[in-house]
This record gives C-alpha cells, structure tokens and sequence, in this order.
C-alpha cells in the first residue's frame, strides 16, 4: 500500500473524529472526538516517516501521544470540577460566560 | 494480494466501523469501550508501518491510559443506571456534511500529489534509532515535555482537588 491509502485512511478517522466533536452533547463525548482527531494525525506522522525514511517523524509521534495525554487527563479534570460547581457534563448547560 | 494489503485493508476495516461507533452510539460508556478497539486498531497500523516501538506506546498510554481516565470520568460525573447514560447529539445533519467536504478536501488533495508508493529502506533496530534521537537531536523537546507534563500532573491535582 502506498502513503496515499495511510494518508486516505487518516483523513477518514479525522473526519469521522469531527463529527463526533461537532455533534455530541456530553462533554466527555467531545474529548472522545477530539482523542480520535489526534489519534489520526498521529497516523499521518508515522506514514510520513516510514515513507520518507527520516525518523523525525516517530520521535514526534512519541511526543504527540504525551501531549494528548496530558490534555485528556486536563480534560477531564476539567469535566470533573465543571461537573462538581454545576451538577452536569452537557456542554449545552455550560453557558457561563455568555453574554 | 500481499499479506500487507490484506491486513491494511482488515484494519482500516476495523478502524473506520469502530470510529464511527465511537461518535454514533447512544451509550457513553459503549463509546469509550470502541474507542479502545480504535486505539488498538491504530497500533494495528503503526505495526503495519514497522513502527512496533510505537504500537506498544499507543498500547499502553492511550488504550490503557486514557480509556481507564475516561471510565473514572464517567462513573464521576453519569449515573451507571437508568437513561442517564444515554446521550444524543444534535445538528447531526450539518456535522455529517461539514465532515464530509473535509474529508472530500484533504482526500481530493492527497490524490492529486504525487506520493511515494514504496517504502524507504530502514536498517538496523528502529526502536533503538528512535532512543538514540530522542536524546541527541531532539534532547530539548524532550525536556520540555517533561516540565509540561509535570505542568499538567499539578494542574489536573489543582482541579480536582477536594472543596474546601
């Protein structure tokens, strides 16, 4: 298989991550979509680097998995103290700083 | 067809069918349960790209890692019975649409480049070259991600901590 069906495949899961992000009510549904956007970029690096091959592009692989880490175990703390203040984890209730 | 055709195309299979479980089932905790089969089914391809170093990172730190953080955040803030835990979702028409010309668009555009179709050859232990950059030409990066994630460690404990 050549880079363009990982690139393609990538693409999909990216895509299909949106759509989780944009649809979803809950807020730990929102960080599962965006934990899918992630993981296919993390896709497209490693295709990159095999392809090319320069490993630049697994070393930041490594870096974006704990990167992503850390802005899921945010996330979520962040659901949580949200959850704790305002008694829910529908991000359609969480109009704080509306006008 | 080659047995690393066959398995691209096992995976993607994989993949694909449990991303869109991920974001289309009603039940949360349903979801999380196909996002580590979509986890898994990543690593799946990092191995198909000889990346077996990274397919055991994304084993251990996503689908153990996050899922089980995931989990705890459910119980925390759903009720495990009752209709509590179903969830919908809404504008599901314009989410489809606006996902679907992203995915037009950067597909449109990764076939009209042309790509590499064969593989570089890498020789020697990849995961050992991988180390060996890690600590040498990407040595500040890496020390960086080390304040960041203590950053984050004090942070997340800062949130959750008990009311006073």
């Amino acid at each position: 298989m050549g880079l363009q069906a990982y690139l393609t495949l990538a693409a999909i899961v990216f895509s299909i991550g949106l759509f989780g992000v944009v649809t979803r009510r809950n807020t730990i549904s929102i960080l599962l979509g965006v934990e899918l956007m992630l993981n296919s970029v993390n896709i497209n690096l490693v295709a990159f680097s095999r392809f090319s091959g320069d490993l630049s592009g697994m070393v930041f692989t490594v870096f974006t998995i704990c990167i992503t880490v850390v802005e899921a175990a945010l996330g979520l703390a962040i659901v949580i103290l949200l959850f704790r203040v305002r008694r829910t984890a529908t991000a359609d209730h969480l109009d704080l700083l509306k006008g | 067809m080659t047995g690393e055709v066959f398995g691209f195309w096992c995976i993607s299979a994989v993949l694909v069918s449990s991303a869109l479980a991920v974001v289309l089932t009603k039940n949360l905790f349903h979801a999380v349960l196909w996002l580590a089969l979509a986890l898994t089914g990543t690593a799946g391809v990092f191995l198909l790209l000889d990346a077996e170093f990274l397919a055991a990172v994304q084993l251990l730190l996503y689908a153990g890692g996050i899922v089980t953080v995931v989990v705890f955040a459910i119980v925390v803030t759903e009720k495990l019975v009752g209709e509590r835990l179903s969830q919908t979702s809404r504008r599901i028409g314009g989410g489809a649409v606006a996902s679907a010309a992203l995915a037009w668009l950067i597909i449109s555009s990764v076939m009209e480049r042309p790509l590499a179709t064969t593989r570089m050859p890498m020789d020697g232990d990849v995961t050992k070259a991988i180390g060996e950059t890690v600590l040498t030409r990407f040595v500040l990066p890496f020390e960086l991600l080390a304040v960041l994630m203590l950053a984050g460690l004090l942070s997340a404990v800062y949130f959750a901590r008990p009311e006073e």
